[in-house]
Protein backbone atom coordinates (compact mmCIF):
# COMPACT_ATOMS: atom_id res chain seq x y z
CA UNK A 1 0.00 0.00 0.00
CA UNK A 2 1.35 3.43 -0.44
CA UNK A 3 2.28 5.40 2.30
CA UNK A 4 -0.13 7.88 2.39
CA UNK A 5 -2.94 6.01 2.05
CA UNK A 6 -1.13 3.49 4.90
CA UNK A 7 -1.54 7.16 7.03
CA UNK A 8 -5.10 7.72 5.70
CA UNK A 9 -6.22 4.53 6.68
CA UNK A 10 -4.47 4.91 10.13
CA UNK A 11 -6.23 8.09 11.02
CA UNK A 12 -9.35 6.83 9.92
CA UNK A 13 -9.36 3.73 11.62
CA UNK A 14 -8.19 4.85 14.67
CA UNK A 15 -10.00 7.73 16.44
CA UNK A 16 -7.19 9.38 18.36
CA UNK A 17 -3.52 8.92 16.89
CA UNK A 18 -0.40 10.33 17.48
CA UNK A 19 2.86 10.27 15.70
CA UNK A 20 5.58 10.51 17.49
CA UNK A 21 9.37 9.92 18.06
CA UNK A 22 9.57 7.12 20.85
CA UNK A 23 6.42 5.67 22.54
CA UNK A 24 4.54 7.14 24.90
CA UNK A 25 6.77 5.28 27.59
CA UNK A 26 9.95 5.96 26.23
CA UNK A 27 9.77 9.20 24.22
CA UNK A 28 13.02 10.22 22.42
CA UNK A 29 11.97 14.06 21.94
CA UNK A 30 10.72 16.41 24.42
CA UNK A 31 7.38 18.02 22.15
CA UNK A 32 6.75 14.17 21.73
CA UNK A 33 7.06 13.55 25.31
CA UNK A 34 5.09 16.75 26.06
CA UNK A 35 1.68 16.06 23.86
CA UNK A 36 2.26 12.38 25.15
CA UNK A 37 2.17 13.09 28.23
CA UNK A 38 -1.14 15.81 27.60
CA UNK A 39 -2.68 12.56 25.74
CA UNK A 40 -2.17 10.44 28.56
CA UNK A 41 -3.57 12.63 30.73
CA UNK A 42 -6.88 12.59 29.55
CA UNK A 43 -7.68 9.09 30.31
CA UNK A 44 -8.40 7.38 27.17
CA UNK A 45 -6.28 5.04 25.04
CA UNK A 46 -5.43 6.23 21.98
CA UNK A 47 -2.65 5.20 19.20
CA UNK A 48 0.73 6.21 18.33
CA UNK A 49 3.28 5.40 15.64
CA UNK A 50 6.77 5.92 16.33
CA UNK A 51 7.95 7.51 13.57
CA UNK A 52 11.35 6.65 14.43
CA UNK A 53 10.69 3.15 13.97
CA UNK A 54 8.64 3.53 10.32
CA UNK A 55 11.47 5.48 8.54
CA UNK A 56 8.79 5.46 5.67
CA UNK A 57 6.15 7.55 7.50
CA UNK A 58 8.71 9.84 9.03
CA UNK A 59 10.00 10.80 5.48
CA UNK A 60 6.03 11.27 3.94
CA UNK A 61 4.13 12.07 7.11
CA UNK A 62 4.41 16.07 6.75
CA UNK A 63 3.35 15.51 3.33
CA UNK A 64 0.01 14.48 4.53
CA UNK A 65 -1.16 17.17 6.29
CA UNK A 66 0.99 19.49 5.03
CA UNK A 67 2.47 20.01 8.41
CA UNK A 68 6.28 20.03 8.74
CA UNK A 69 7.38 19.25 11.97
CA UNK A 70 6.23 15.85 14.59
CA UNK A 71 4.28 15.52 17.24
CA UNK A 72 1.14 15.26 14.79
CA UNK A 73 -1.88 14.67 16.75
CA UNK A 74 -5.01 13.49 14.81
CA UNK A 75 -8.24 13.05 16.24
CA UNK A 76 -11.49 11.50 14.14
CA UNK A 77 -9.24 11.44 10.96
CA UNK A 78 -8.74 15.65 11.61
CA UNK A 79 -4.82 17.08 12.53
CA UNK A 80 -5.36 19.08 15.79
CA UNK A 81 -1.36 19.71 15.49
CA UNK A 82 1.59 19.65 17.29
CA UNK A 83 2.77 20.08 20.90
CA UNK A 84 2.66 23.10 21.30
CA UNK A 85 -0.95 23.01 20.14
CA UNK A 86 -1.83 19.71 22.18
CA UNK A 87 -0.40 21.42 25.03
CA UNK A 88 -2.31 24.45 24.86
CA UNK A 89 -6.06 22.80 24.03
CA UNK A 90 -4.94 20.82 27.14
CA UNK A 91 -4.08 23.50 29.25
CA UNK A 92 -7.33 25.32 28.24
CA UNK A 93 -9.71 21.95 28.99
CA UNK A 94 -10.44 21.10 25.91
CA UNK A 95 -8.32 18.68 24.75
CA UNK A 96 -10.13 16.43 27.26
CA UNK A 97 -13.47 17.19 25.68
CA UNK A 98 -11.98 16.48 22.08
CA UNK A 99 -10.52 13.03 23.44
CA UNK A 100 -13.62 12.01 24.95
CA UNK A 101 -16.38 13.09 21.93
CA UNK A 102 -13.74 10.98 19.57
CA UNK A 103 -13.58 7.97 21.49
CA UNK A 104 -17.73 8.02 22.36
CA UNK A 105 -18.14 8.72 18.25
CA UNK A 106 -16.01 5.86 17.52
CA UNK A 107 -18.26 3.20 19.21
CA UNK A 108 -20.91 4.16 17.20
CA UNK A 109 -24.60 4.78 17.10
CA UNK A 110 -26.72 3.13 19.40
CA UNK A 111 -23.60 2.30 21.88
CA UNK A 112 -23.57 4.00 25.05
CA UNK A 113 -20.49 6.28 25.83
CA UNK A 114 -19.19 5.50 29.46
CA UNK B 1 21.80 36.99 7.48
CA UNK B 2 21.60 33.79 9.50
CA UNK B 3 18.58 31.82 10.13
CA UNK B 4 17.70 33.63 13.48
CA UNK B 5 17.99 36.84 11.23
CA UNK B 6 15.79 35.96 8.38
CA UNK B 7 13.17 34.27 10.60
CA UNK B 8 13.01 37.49 12.49
CA UNK B 9 12.64 39.86 9.28
CA UNK B 10 10.26 37.41 7.94
CA UNK B 11 7.90 36.94 10.90
CA UNK B 12 8.36 41.11 11.09
CA UNK B 13 7.11 41.80 7.65
CA UNK B 14 4.04 39.44 7.67
CA UNK B 15 3.23 39.91 11.00
CA UNK B 16 4.15 43.12 11.85
CA UNK B 17 4.03 42.09 15.92
CA UNK B 18 4.05 43.98 18.70
CA UNK B 19 6.13 41.82 20.40
CA UNK B 20 8.28 38.95 19.05
CA UNK B 21 11.25 36.19 20.27
CA UNK B 22 13.08 34.47 17.98
CA UNK B 23 15.17 32.00 20.34
CA UNK B 24 17.67 29.78 19.12
CA UNK B 25 17.27 26.29 21.28
CA UNK B 26 19.56 24.36 19.33
CA UNK B 27 21.90 24.36 22.77
CA UNK B 28 19.51 22.46 24.41
CA UNK B 29 19.49 19.68 21.12
CA UNK B 30 22.00 16.89 20.35
CA UNK B 31 23.41 18.93 17.64
CA UNK B 32 26.60 20.84 16.87
CA UNK B 33 28.01 23.72 18.87
CA UNK B 34 26.57 26.91 16.52
CA UNK B 35 23.60 25.01 14.86
CA UNK B 36 20.14 26.75 13.92
CA UNK B 37 18.21 23.49 14.08
CA UNK B 38 15.77 24.66 16.86
CA UNK B 39 13.88 27.78 17.17
CA UNK B 40 11.28 28.96 19.77
CA UNK B 41 8.89 31.46 18.22
CA UNK B 42 7.03 34.31 19.84
CA UNK B 43 4.60 36.28 18.37
CA UNK B 44 2.12 38.63 19.44
CA UNK B 45 0.10 39.81 16.79
CA UNK B 46 -3.39 41.50 15.78
CA UNK B 47 -3.49 39.72 12.77
CA UNK B 48 -3.71 36.45 14.43
CA UNK B 49 -7.52 37.86 15.40
CA UNK B 50 -10.42 35.18 14.75
CA UNK B 51 -8.25 32.04 13.49
CA UNK B 52 -7.38 28.67 15.48
CA UNK B 53 -4.17 27.72 16.28
CA UNK B 54 -4.04 25.36 13.82
CA UNK B 55 -4.70 28.16 11.11
CA UNK B 56 -1.91 30.50 13.00
CA UNK B 57 0.57 27.69 13.05
CA UNK B 58 -0.01 26.88 9.19
CA UNK B 59 0.56 30.69 8.23
CA UNK B 60 4.43 31.13 9.93
CA UNK B 61 5.36 27.17 8.87
CA UNK B 62 4.59 28.26 5.20
CA UNK B 63 6.12 32.01 5.56
CA UNK B 64 9.09 29.74 7.08
CA UNK B 65 8.36 26.60 5.15
CA UNK B 66 12.28 27.47 2.71
CA UNK B 67 13.68 27.19 6.46
CA UNK B 68 12.06 24.26 7.06
CA UNK B 69 12.78 21.99 4.49
CA UNK B 70 16.49 23.47 4.93
CA UNK B 71 18.11 23.48 8.44
CA UNK B 72 15.45 24.45 10.46
CA UNK B 73 14.15 20.67 11.94
CA UNK B 74 12.41 22.11 14.98
CA UNK B 75 10.17 24.84 15.79
CA UNK B 76 8.00 25.51 18.91
CA UNK B 77 5.20 28.11 17.72
CA UNK B 78 3.52 30.22 20.59
CA UNK B 79 0.90 32.31 18.72
CA UNK B 80 -1.09 34.70 20.29
CA UNK B 81 -3.05 38.02 19.89
CA UNK B 82 -2.22 41.08 22.64
CA UNK B 83 -5.25 40.45 24.41
CA UNK B 84 -4.15 36.48 24.75
CA UNK B 85 -0.74 37.47 26.00
CA UNK B 86 -1.73 40.22 27.99
CA UNK B 87 -3.84 37.33 29.68
CA UNK B 88 -1.13 35.60 30.15
CA UNK B 89 0.91 38.25 31.71
CA UNK B 90 3.51 38.34 28.85
CA UNK B 91 5.17 35.44 29.01
CA UNK B 92 5.29 31.90 26.68
CA UNK B 93 5.78 28.26 28.01
CA UNK B 94 9.36 27.21 28.55
CA UNK B 95 10.27 24.58 25.72
CA UNK B 96 11.21 20.62 26.97
CA UNK B 97 14.62 19.46 27.27
CA UNK B 98 16.20 17.25 24.08
CA UNK B 99 15.60 13.37 24.83
CA UNK B 100 17.71 12.40 22.16
CA UNK B 101 15.56 12.16 18.91
CA UNK B 102 16.83 9.96 16.23
CA UNK B 103 19.95 10.31 17.63
CA UNK B 104 19.43 8.69 21.26
CA UNK B 105 22.25 7.26 22.46
CA UNK B 106 24.92 8.89 20.68
CA UNK B 107 26.87 11.83 21.95
CA UNK B 108 26.77 15.10 19.28
CA UNK B 109 29.03 15.68 17.02
CA UNK B 110 31.23 18.84 17.76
Amino acid sequence: MDVLDRIKEQVESNPIVLYMKGTPQFPQCGFSARAASALMDCGEEFSYVNVLADPEIFENLPKFANWPTFPQLYISGELVGGCDITVELHAAGDLHKMVKDAVAGAKGPGQQAE
Amino acid sequence: MNTQQTIQQKIRDAFAPLHLEVINESGMHNVPAGSESHFKVVVVSERFGNQRLLQRHRMINELLSSELSGGVHALALHTMTPEEWFAKGGKAPESPQCMGGSKAGQKPAS
